[in-house]
């Protein structure tokens, strides 16, 4: 079953000035991730990962296209109710504590009362927070606040996890940290979709994946398939695909 | 309306962790304390013009609460990106606007429920009676107020991208609808065309929130107003809200949100 489908989807930012060209973020884009998969989102900065992203979480209409979570159209806020949703810079409200964070969004998914404290504890012992708990976010460390934006992407227990950048910033203990949640989730049958310049990273965790250019899509397999294809690792695949000279 | 009163929660909750409200109701407890340790001549009518003093205080005071609270929720969602995670969940852009509006407007009214309670202790330290139903009426009349100026700041935050010049206009307008909207249309009256028509118009379509104002109520112990007279002042308020809201989604709905 498929997870995330998205078929011919166009991406463009009109300019307010006059006269200032169309920018095209995404052309034509058909992406299909399955349940249970671990998918790598690819691409230099501003090959339209991020507009891709956009679109999946309903902050952009496509300009043409479709693209579904589980069967729905991402228009329909409906569609958001089984995702959970990293952005790559974490920001909270920083008057809350990590709980009462927790707290607000389990009520935005309607999570009973009942179920809502068990989640939360369950959350914040998995991304190990616990000790922080009633602690004001603001006082957090650089880390701390990642793992806090994971237990929040994770209160509803979501079917499909999007993660833009979630290592980005973070330290190697940070980043090891947030791989093995990962691998955790993926071992639960969550579906992950995630975007990272971490190439070492995503040879590690992916099953498979996609690599954007200029809001093309340049290549999309599983990552063993593409490995043994190129004889080479996924570092020089990427800036083979993308046209970079490689260093000698 | 579980998400709604999620949103508000949180608005009302910054509110009390905030310091602002603390700042202007110490300030208006001083400035009322000063005035009410002046004895002129020690005439009786001095507990008037205290009571006035002390109502003046409390309605700027929640102007400024209540402009500021709502000029900055929107903005700061956009730059400290927490909009982002938030809509990322199924929550609708209409229902994140109501969740900011009613937050803001509970947020005010709880400051408004410490400043009335003071007032009274005020005035029943002086007057040794304490009408009850009059400072309710007068507070939920101001309350009411309160909203059509926070549905029109959330608006104006939306055009606005910068808070400090959305509550300056804001200020302004309110300031000049509290001290000249009941005279516009005399002053119409003695301009030429198309300058009567537009005055004229301005005077009719600008919600009259010195109607609210009913400070006079209590400062001069006046009798009650009547229901229906209550109830119309209850439908000229949402009226102008819903409206004021309705243009909040309408120009939000499509808006980027970076």
């Amino acid at each position: 079953m498929e997870t995330l489908t998205i078929d011919n989807l166009r991406v463009e930012y009109r300019s307010r000035a006059v006269g200032d060209p169309v920018k095209t973020a995404v052309r034509g884009l058909n992406l299909r991730v399955a349940q249970g998969e671990v998918f790598g989102f690819l691409g230099p900065n501003g090959a339209g990962k991020t507009s891709t992203m956009n679109v999946l979480l309903g902050f952009v209409p496509p300009t043409s296209g479709t693209a579904r979570l589980f069967g729905v159209d991402v228009r329909e806020p409906i569609a958001r109710q089984r995702i959970g949703y990293l952005p790559e810079q974490t920001y909270y409200y920083k008057f809350l504590t990590a709980e009462e964070l927790l707290r607000f969004y389990a009520e935005i998914f309607q999570i009973p009362k009942a179920e809502r404290t068990q989640r939360i504890d369950a959350v914040l012992k998995l991304v190990e927070l616990d000790h922080a708990r009633t602690r004001q976010i603001k006082t957090y460390s650089k880390g701390m606040q990642q793992r806090a934006g994971l237990a929040q992407a994770l209160i509803n227990n979501p079917d499909l996890l999007i993660l833009d950048e979630p290592t980005s910033g973070l330290d190697p203990i940070g980043r090891m940290k947030v791989r093995e949640i990962i691998q955790r989730l993926k071992s639960e049958g969550k579906t992950v979709f995630f975007s990272s310049h971490e190439l070492g990273e995503v040879e590690t965790v992916c099953d498979r994946i996609a690599i954007l250019h200029q809001g093309e899509l340049k290549t999309e397999g599983r990552v063993s398939d593409l490995l043994r294809q190129h004889g080479a690792n996924l570092e020089q695949i990427f800036l083979k695909i993308i046209g970079h000279p490689l260093q000698p | 309306m579980n998400t709604i009163w999620a949103l508000a929660k949180i608005v009302v909750l910054e509110m009390i962790r905030r310091k602002d409200f603390y700042v202007l109701f110490i300030l208006t407890v001083l400035l009322t304390g000063m005035a009410g340790s002046v004895n002129l001549f020690n005439d009786h009518s001095i507990v008037r013009y205290l009571k006035e003093i002390c109502l003046l205080l409390i309605w700027v005071a929640s102007l400024v609460i209540a402009i500021t609270c709502t000029a900055r929720q929107i903005p700061m969602e956009r730059e400290q990106r927490t909009i982002f995670p938030l809509l990322a969940k199924p929550v609708t852009r209409a229902q994140f606007l109501l969740g900011k509006f009613l937050g803001c407007w509970v947020a005010t009214g709880l400051a408004l429920l410490v400043f009335y309670l003071f007032f009274g202790v005020v005035s029943a330290s002086r007057e040794q009676h304490w009408p009850v139903l009059n400072y309710l009426q007068a507070g939920f009349l101001h309350w009411l107020m309160l909203g059509i100026v926070i549905a029109a700041t959330l608006l104006g935050s939306i055009v606005f991208a910068a808070p400090s010049s959305n509550g300056t206009i804001c200020f302004v307008c309110v300031a000049g609808i509290l001290l000249l909207g009941r005279h516009l249309n005399k002053v119409a009256l003695g301009l030429a065309e198309p300058l009567q028509s537009l005055l004229y118009g301005i005077y009719f379509v600008i919600p009259h929130l010195e109607l609210f104002d009913v400070r006079d109520l209590i400062t001069h112990n006046w009798d009650l107003i009547p229901g229906g007279v209550m109830a119309l002042a209850i439908l000229y308020a949402a009226t102008y809200t819903a409206f004021l809201l309705t243009a909040a989604w309408l120009v939000f709905r499509r808006r980027p949100l970076n």
